[in-house]
């Protein structure tokens, strides 16, 4: 008879696999936490290059921003204005719309229509940010300048408008998320009461999830700020303290995508300056992703 | 096509849950908001009715505008590009001269990238989200990896072309290559991939599980031979859903120095190249006409690229999904 091998040695084998299986797959989660340390420190490094021939006053307190030209100024605010401007036009677009898109597919469609009005908010997140770009710059631009004619070619107007509708579809589906985890009984105790359908969207569920909808508004924003295809295609290259979305500006990402474009010699002092506002851009995003995951985690209301 | 921002945990139907039990008060929130805080009561009822009525259109005339806006952005690519959509689009390099400029570098760039940023980081997207779900103890570590990959999937996928950048191109010397365009984009999609294998190893019911470590399977053998059996229809539609983004991404490519004019054949993962989206970059960004009509037909074929993946995704998840 042949002999099978001995349990003991079996179980020790499988041990061995099991446990070579798992320190393997720990080693793939771990990328992801060497991924954060890999941009911390590129970022970081270059950036220490950077504030070594340039003083953070120089950083922080100038009001020009032009390392590419022969008269070096460093000022980011210019860039931060652009930046600021275009997101702040785009969430005039998606927040009220978002929420309302949300609000009605919630509280008042059907689950007919939702399967019909569903598939193309999601085309609308889908399409690459490169063919937003094109629309803002090809259709959007010439109708702004036929309502106002002193629009420039590349304004901030225009980008944040596509961008708007770019972000519309992510405000939606996570504004919603936080409305369906609303339980029926609330809206039932409104009813009740004598509350009308949009009064009990908005005066009751609404509130409910006022924590979820803040994080959907903040992520939003986030999206916006790091958003870079469509303000290179449209809003232009020109770094200025301005208010008025008709007029020219560059934002922080635009001007990572002109120094990229060019030939800029590495060691250079303009190929640092992409990581200083890199890691600007980084520290922005990741404060306001950690803000609105406390938001969730602080305030979700949990039902039984 | 799905938005895939990779934040997206809580699916209908299923209740969220949170470990912490919290008293339920949405009443103190509210009032925190100052939000509904004792509204005025509108005593005439048919008044409030109407007006619910009105804000009903609205909401639904939200929804109908970005609806439109799809439209108009479709059909305006649509009748600016069909003149440019012939032949040469697909065998010509791009050019000077917008009668001879052609799609073919970048079409070989982009697929080419598809295909070696599926072979990375496949197993090691869906590894990640295997220990995260079935092997992971419920400890700081894990925590600190879940946080992690949230946040990850939230940073700008510029700032990842600044990794590649400062990695890839630099640190190991890969230069403009395309195995540093893999290796950048591998990244800007692991977070995507993790979360939509969780969720995938997530539908599977713990019957499953428990039935197979019953007769005696190990861990692993449970989750090789059953779990992941099961749920590999939903893994591959994430798969491909992630890819449908890398394919449109364009800003980190940018940044690691992917160029736009490329005259001549892909020959390997060391070579300089191009891909579709930074191709219409290009041509949007020239001044002439003629230029923006051929980043329309790009753009054609860019959406049929990315309308077929995404049926493919379909099919996958009707075909190989299980409803339990």
């Amino acid at each position: 008879m042949r002999t099978l091998p001995s349990h003991r040695s079996l179980i020790r084998r499988r041990r061995a696999e099991e446990r070579a299986v798992k320190a393997a797959l720990l080693f793939f989660a771990l990328v992801s936490v060497l991924t954060t340390l890999g941009i911390i420190y590129v970022l970081f490094q270059e950036t220490v290059l950077f504030f070594r021939e340039v003083s953070f006053a120089q950083f922080f307190l100038d009001t020009r921003w032009t390392p590419l030209f022969v008269s070096q100024r460093f000022g980011i605010w210019p860039l931060v204005n652009g930046t600021v401007l275009v997101a702040a036009g785009a969430m005039v677009v998606a927040l009220p719309l978002g929420l309302l898109a949300a609000i009605y597919m919630s509280e008042y469609a059907s689950e007919r229509v939702r399967r019909v009005l569903k598939p193309f908010l999601e085309i609308l997140a889908g399409i690459p940010t490169v063919v937003y770009g094109y629309f803002a710059l090809t259709f959007i631009t010439p109708i702004l300048r036929s309502i106002f004619p002193q629009t420039q070619v590349f304004n901030a107007a225009s980008a944040a408008i596509a961008m708007g509708f770019m972000i519309l579809p992510m405000v939606a589906s996570l504004s919603e998320d936080a409305l369906y985890a609303v339980p029926n009984s609330v809206r039932e105790a409104a009813y009740a009461l004598g509350a009308t359908r949009w009064e009990v969207a908005t005066q009751v569920v609404v509130p409910a999830a006022l924590s979820g909808i803040a994080a959907a508004f903040i992520l939003a924003v986030s999206r916006a700020i790091g958003e870079t295809m469509i303000v290179a295609i449209a809003a232009g290259q020109q770094p200025k303290l301005t208010l008025n979305p008709l007029e020219s500006i560059e934002t922080m990402t635009a001007y990572i995508v002109q120094v990229s474009l060019g030939d800029t010699p590495h060691q250079s002092l303009a190929y640092k300056t992409i990581f200083a506002v890199g890691m600007m851009l980084f520290v922005m995003t990741l404060g306001m992703n950690v803000a609105s995951y406390l938001l969730t985690r602080r305030f979700r209301e949990v039902y039984e | 096509m799905t938005t895939d921002d990779g934040r997206r945990t809580t699916n209908h139907g299923r209740r969220t849950t949170d470990d912490r039990p919290q008293t339920t008060n949405y009443g103190r929130q509210a009032v925190r908001a100052g939000w509904g805080v004792a509204p005025t009561f509108e005593p005439n009822l048919p008044r409030r009715k109407v007006m619910g009525m009105v804000w009903e259109g609205v909401a639904l005339l939200a929804i109908l505008l970005g609806i439109a806006m799809l439209l108009t952005l479709l059909v305006k690519v649509f009748l600016d590009g069909l003149p440019y959509l012939r032949p040469q689009l697909f065998t010509e390099f791009p050019s000077r001269f917008p009668d001879k400029a052609g799609l073919r570098s970048a079409l070989q760039g982009s697929i080419w990238l598809m295909v070696l940023t599926a072979l990375l980081s496949f197993p090691l997207g869906v590894g990640a989200g295997i220990y995260l779900e079935e092997f992971a103890p419920k400890n700081a570590l894990t925590r600190f990896i879940e946080i992690n990959v949230a946040n990850l999937a939230g940073v700008p996928s510029i700032i990842y072309g600044l990794l590649g950048l400062g990695l890839f191109v630099r640190g190991l010397g890969l230069g403009r290559s395309l195995l540093a365009g893999v290796l950048t984009m591998m990244l800007v999609i692991l977070p995507v991939i993790i979360v939509s294998t969780r969720e995938a190893l997530r539908a599977v019911p713990a019957s499953i599980r428990e039935a197979a470590l019953a007769l005696g399977a190990s861990r692993w053998e449970m989750v090789r031979d059953h779990v992941l059996v099961y749920s590999m229809g939903g893994i591959l539609t994430g798969m491909i859903l992630a890819l449908s983004r890398a394919i449109g991404e364009t800003a980190p490519l940018i940044t690691i120095g992917a160029l736009t004019y490329i005259a001549f054949d892909l020959r390997g993962p060391l070579d300089i190249f191009t891909v579709l989206p930074i191709q219409i970059f290009n041509w949007v960004s020239m001044p002439q006409e003629a230029f923006h009509r051929l980043a329309a037909a790009g753009i054609i074929v860019l959406l049929a690229l990315l309308l077929t993946m995404n049926a493919l995704a379909i099919w996958l998840r009707n075909r190989l999904q299980r409803r339990w």
